[in-house]
């Protein structure tokens, strides 16, 4: 349709407004304004890898043109590589978010099967309060979990963060394959278990292949979730070679009142990138579990 | 053959059992680390446990102190604007970006993923990025407006009061504006064509044709997303400690950053547990309001009629 919408080209139409649009006026309704909304959600982004490459003359001064290098270095780069303990930081975050994530996808893929099909007594008011623990956030947590980790000998542990990041992995994926689990006909398991198949059997060969898009939708989401969790990470960890990435970035390259910003900035760029580009890969798991989450 | 079911697995093959076994390891997590804790922290903001000491139960006297104390009724206000005004516009732009992402694009897949890009990676360090773009002497906005000659010196983003406030919410509305504009146009996708056909056929201009089509059909899940927006931003942690810690003046402190201030490097364990114990009820609110949406949707689908 988009292909011949000038008023010249086809005068009279009978399917709809969009062929009397003119271009002209297309292009201030449509691209003008979607432009400015891709220029400003984008230019952070842009200002973030600028400012990484800038050398330290060009950053504090206030000539020349700001928003291109003209000397680029890698100076930034090799400070946040060797001197700081970012590569440590990288590492824990990928470590925590990869076991969080999968010990999260492994208690929501029982629970959610166990809610959506063996429908055991009671278990449409627990689906109903899995729900309800999705919309409990980390704010109002943060601080009976640091006492509790405190007493559980957790504090400053990697382990301290893997625990608690489910908390709110669990209840978001199990809702999310509460949905796939639905779609899955009947007569696919009552067959499996005509067969002689028990109930986990049944789940491992034929209701996880078949819900293979939302394993990977909620595994994604999980995932980021965790690679951009901040709170707990701030609360209960304190040695540098714990931290993640966010935590490390914010309270460790921060000196001062002279602030790297070629560093700073090289370190949340090279923060972002990862998830970025796994966002990349999976866009439409990612799209779908964030709108099959909201509209369940 | 099959050898006759013992005690144990037909014990296997009832639902309750089985259904109990796995439950088992989701329940204990969140039990233990979800449920357990809400409970505590409750109980915790009734006490003056402080970090190193348990506290003994004092009752109402956190929250009698907090009701007198003017940085926690600034931080209440503070969290009460930046919430409705954050989530006023994020609706307003986020409806009109997804409207926008509805029309037939060339590289409509690609825009629609560059969108949700600032949704996607860590807030923090997002927040770091704002905090260069809002640096007092460095700001690129600042060079750009001085250069055009729309101001004279270099403006202080984030040292005066409300030029803190709505900087933060700036960034606010940054963040999540590709979160509402993407589920709306999820929900905008729904939406039959037939409906605008038939429209246009009775002669409806587009406005017409959003305000008596569009938007009747997408008030549901319009609900739903506020909602959760509504949540996110009022217990929005990260974006305040990186760009101002709350300051200046407490002008940005929003319950959250408070309650962390007060309770982590404070050692106030009880005080700050009151302080997060306080946003619940606003919080039960916005769920209730959700469920209002959830329930008007089901009735719109016509899912009462089982």
């Amino acid at each position: 349709m988009s292909t011949a919408n000038t008023a010249a080209d086809r005068p009279i139409d009978s399917q709809g407004m969009n062929y009397l649009v003119s271009a002209q006026r297309r292009f201030f309704t449509v691209y003008l304004p979607l432009g400015a909304f891709l220029f400003v959600l984008l230019f952070p982004f842009y200002w973030m890898a600028i400012t990484t490459f800038k050398p330290d003359e060009e950053l504090l001064s206030h000539e020349g043109n700001p928003f291109w290098v003209n000397n680029p270095t890698l100076a930034h780069v090799k400070k946040l590589l060797f001197d700081t303990a970012y590569p440590d930081w990288l590492w824990n975050t990928v470590l925590i978010s990869v076991v969080a994530t999968a010990l999260s996808l492994f208690c929501s893929v029982l629970a959610a099967y166990a809610i959506e099909r063996l429908r055991y007594r009671g278990s449409r008011y627990v689906g109903a309060s899995i729900f309800l623990a999705y919309l409990v956030p980390p704010s109002i947590l943060f601080i009976p979990l640091a006492t509790m980790v405190y007493q559980l000998n957790l504090f400053d542990t990697r382990l301290a963060l893997i625990l608690t990041y489910p908390t709110f992995l669990i209840p978001f994926s199990t809702w999310l394959l509460m949905g796939y689990f639905k779609t899955i006909p009947f007569e696919l398991e009552e067959c499996a278990l005509i067969d002689g198949a028990n109930r986990f059997q049944i789940l491992v060969k034929i209701v996880l292949p078949l819900a293979v898009p939302g394993l990977i939708s909620a595994g994604i989401f999980a995932f980021t979730l965790s690679w951009n969790e901040f709170i707990y990470a701030l609360t209960f960890v304190s040695s540098s070679e714990v931290k993640t990435v966010p935590v490390g970035v914010v309270t460790e390259l921060v000196e001062g009142d002279v602030y790297h910003w070629g560093s700073l900035m090289a370190g949340a760029l090279f923060g972002s990138l990862p998830v970025a580009a796994l966002y990349s890969f999976f866009v439409e798991y990612y799209v779908s579990g964030l709108t099959g989450a909201v509209k369940e | 053959m099959p050898s006759p079911p013992s005690a144990l697995s037909r014990a296997l093959d009832n639902r309750n059992v089985l259904g109990l076994l796995f439950m088992l390891p989701a329940a204990a997590l969140l039990l233990l680390f979800l449920t357990y804790p809400l409970g505590l922290g409750t109980y915790l903001g009734f006490t003056d446990t402080k970090i190193g000491r348990s506290g003994v139960w004092i009752g109402l006297e956190n929250y009698e102190f907090l009701w007198g104390d003017a940085v926690t009724r600034l931080a209440l206000f503070n969290t009460l604007f930046y919430t409705f005004i954050a989530s006023v516009i994020k609706f307003a732009l986020g409806l009109w970006l997804a409207l926008l992402l509805n029309k037939h694009l060339p590289f409509k897949a690609f825009f629609r993923a560059v969108v949700l890009l600032p949704f996607i990676v860590p807030t923090a360090l997002s927040a770091l990025a704002f905090w260069w773009i809002y640096d007092s002497q460095f700001s690129i906005i600042s060079w750009v407006l001085l250069k055009m000659g729309l101001i004279d010196h270099y403006i202080d983003f984030l040292g005066d009061p409300w030029n803190a406030r709505f900087s933060t919410i700036a960034a606010n509305i940054w963040r999540g504006v590709p979160f509402v504009a993407i589920t709306l146009l999820a929900g905008l996708q729904t939406i039959s064509p037939s409906y605008y056909e038939a429209a246009s056929l009775d002669g409806a201009s587009p406005w017409q044709q959003f305000r008596h089509v569009t938007l009747p059909l997408l008030t549901p899940i319009i609900a739903v997303v506020m909602t959760f927006s509504v949540l996110f931003t009022f217990t929005d942690f990260q974006l305040i400690y990186v760009l101002t810690r709350g300051g200046p003046l407490n002008a940005t402190h929003l319950m959250a950053t408070l309650s962390f201030q007060r309770a982590i490097p404070g050692g106030n364990l009880g005080e700050g547990a009151a302080i997060a114990t306080a946003m619940v009820p606003f919080l039960l609110a916005a769920i209730l309001l959700s469920y209002y949406g959830l329930q008007r949707r089901a009735w719109q689908q016509g899912s009462g009629d089982k």
